[in-house]
């Protein structure tokens, strides 16, 4: 339901990523795994539009989509989380979060939102900044299910969180997996990634590497730690 | 003590026309990244039309309270169409000087129209007179004045901060790029965000028809105060630029009262005291990187 293929960006003169191909089936979870500065993030800002200077095929609902605005994209369902989490200081818990228009039928009530993420519930009138780490990356990623996104592009959600809040992280992938949506994850960290992934791309200086099923993934985790330096 | 209340009087009525100014400018400001130097021209522009409307047509002060910020409102849309959003994407000394450039024209037009001397604008009915108010009396219409700008500058923050469109507007102006990347067309509410900024400082010349000489230079001293206003409260910030309007009016109305040789300076100084304390401002958040 998603595919990129050939896809190269830049940086000024420097090459971020070199003819990259990679697919997200419907209800799959795919992960990017790969060193700081191989080029995830950047792999994310172009499917979403946020990287001018790129070129490449981006197909989304059997739609190419590399022409549109991030707007347009976000509306037909693409849904980002970026590393930084994105959180409105300005804005409240409940404003950030009712942010994006509704773009789908699959979209999250507000009653399952607060089902899933408890904590937001009860701090919905805060300033969105005023949430703690863990909390405000679940309210990004309650931001994007509650807009109905088919696709969400997970920017290391576990990145710099407690052993629990990530286990909470991977409940929530798995439930909006079970409910038949595609997640392209972003992780440095490969013991999370085998316990929520269907498959996993391996990314080293901008190019796709190897491409593994989550069985053998787990199987060479030693071997991809050392030669991933993670 | 009486005269006191005099000076407050008069400062809190003028201060109400800087803080709808400056909330105009700080919402372009917050919007757009756009130093909008024309402010004070449209703020002149607001004063005209108000004592042409009048005189041509008879339209009186309160229809034009109504009137003159919807014209201002399509006039900003204009512009912003025509020419500022050519430029949103670069540094924003480039939009300052279009402005400015903008201001001078618009300065020219009136002078070439109507001349340089003052046109004449009468007490708007209802609001003549001196009201009693303890041992003091105050003309009527600087009550109204301070007033009339407290309830619009609170229309706009009800406006920002309990609705959609202010929700939205905020998240633009704090990260636009995030804003997008959500599904906000963030394009689509710059333009009348910009028009709203100039209506705002057409309300401010509609109130200050009645007090203050109408000339075709009238917004040239006005942006200069208005630009400390935005510095003393805070560049971008709703709230610093309407409590520095109200404070920048007292101050400088007591300087008239009290110290008339220094009157000119004192905001400035105001200015130079806040930079050296708080360099952004009284309300200003610190520049992120």
């Amino acid at each position: 339901m998603f595919e990129i293929s050939g896809l190269s960006a830049h940086y000024g003169e420097a090459a971020a990523l070199h003819d990259v191909s990679l697919t997200v089936g419907r209800g799959e979870v795919v992960t990017l795994v790969g060193r700081n500065g191989a080029g995830k993030t950047t792999l994310l800002r172009c499917a979403m539009g946020l990287h001018r200077d790129s070129v490449g095929a981006i197909t989304f609902d059997g739609a190419r989509v590399e022409q549109l605005s991030p707007d347009r994209r976000a509306k037909a369902g693409i849904g980002w989380v970026p590393d930084d989490r994105g959180i409105y200081s300005t804005l409240t818990v409940f404003e950030n979060l009712t942010l994006p228009p509704v773009v789908s039928k699959e979209a999250w009530s507000l009653d399952r939102i607060f089902e899933a993420f408890p904590a937001l519930r009860n701090r919905r009138s805060s300033m969105g900044t005023q949430l703690s780490g863990g909390e405000q990356q679940m309210l990004a990623i309650a931001r994007v299910l509650r807009s109905g996104a088919k696709l969400l592009l997970l920017d290391e959600p576990s990145e710099g969180l407690a052993p629990v809040i990530v286990q909470q992280i991977g409940h929530i992938i798995r439930e909006a997996k079970a409910s038949g949506t595609s997640i392209l994850l972003v992780e440095q960290n490969v013991k999370f990634a085998a316990t929520v992934a269907d498959r996993h791309y391996i990314l080293a200086e901008g190019r796709v590497v190897e491409s593994l099923d989550n069985s053998e993934f787990q199987r060479r985790e030693g071997e991809l730690l050392v030669h991933l330096g993670l | 003590m009486d005269a006191f209340i005099q000076y407050t009087a008069q400062g809190l009525a003028a201060g109400g026309f800087y803080a709808l100014a400056a909330l105009g400018l700080a919402v372009i400001f917050g919007a757009l990244n756009v130093v909008n130097f024309a402010h004070g021209a449209f703020y002149m522009l607001g004063a005209v039309l108000t004592a042409v409307l009048l005189d041509v047509a008879g339209i009186n002060f309160w229809v034009a309270l109504v009137l003159v910020p919807v014209i201002l409102f399509g006039f900003g849309i204009i512009i912003e169409r025509l020419l500022v959003q050519w430029l949103l994407g670069l540094d924003n000394l480039y939009s300052f000087l279009l402005t400015f450039g903008i201001s001078l024209v618009l300065v020219d037009v009136i002078k070439i129209r109507y001349g340089v001397s003052g046109l004449p604008y009468g007490q708007p009915p209802g609001l003549e007179g001196l009201i009693r108010i303890g041992a003091v009396q105050l003309p009527v219409y600087q009550v109204f004045v301070f007033v009339f700008s407290v309830l619009v500058c609170l229309g706009v923050w009800l406006l920002l901060a309990k609705t959609r469109v202010g929700v939205i507007v905020r998240a633009a102006t704090e990260e636009p790029e995030r804003a997008r990347a959500l599904g906000i067309n963030v394009g689509l509410w710059v333009t009348p965000v910009f028009g709203f900024g100039v209506a705002l400082a057409g309300i401010a010349g509609v109130l200050a028809a009645p007090f203050r000489a109408i000339t075709a230079t009238m917004g040239s001293s006005f942006i200069i105060i208005l630009f400390a206003i935005v510095v003393i409260g805070g560049l971008g910030s709703i709230l610093g630029s309407v409590v520095a309007g109200f404070l920048v009016g007292l101050v400088e109305a007591y300087g008239q009262g009290y110290a008339s040789t220094f009157s000119q300076i004192i905001i400035f100084v105001l200015m130079a005291v806040v930079i050296l304390v708080r360099p952004a401002g009284l309300f200003g958040r610190k520049e992120s990187a």
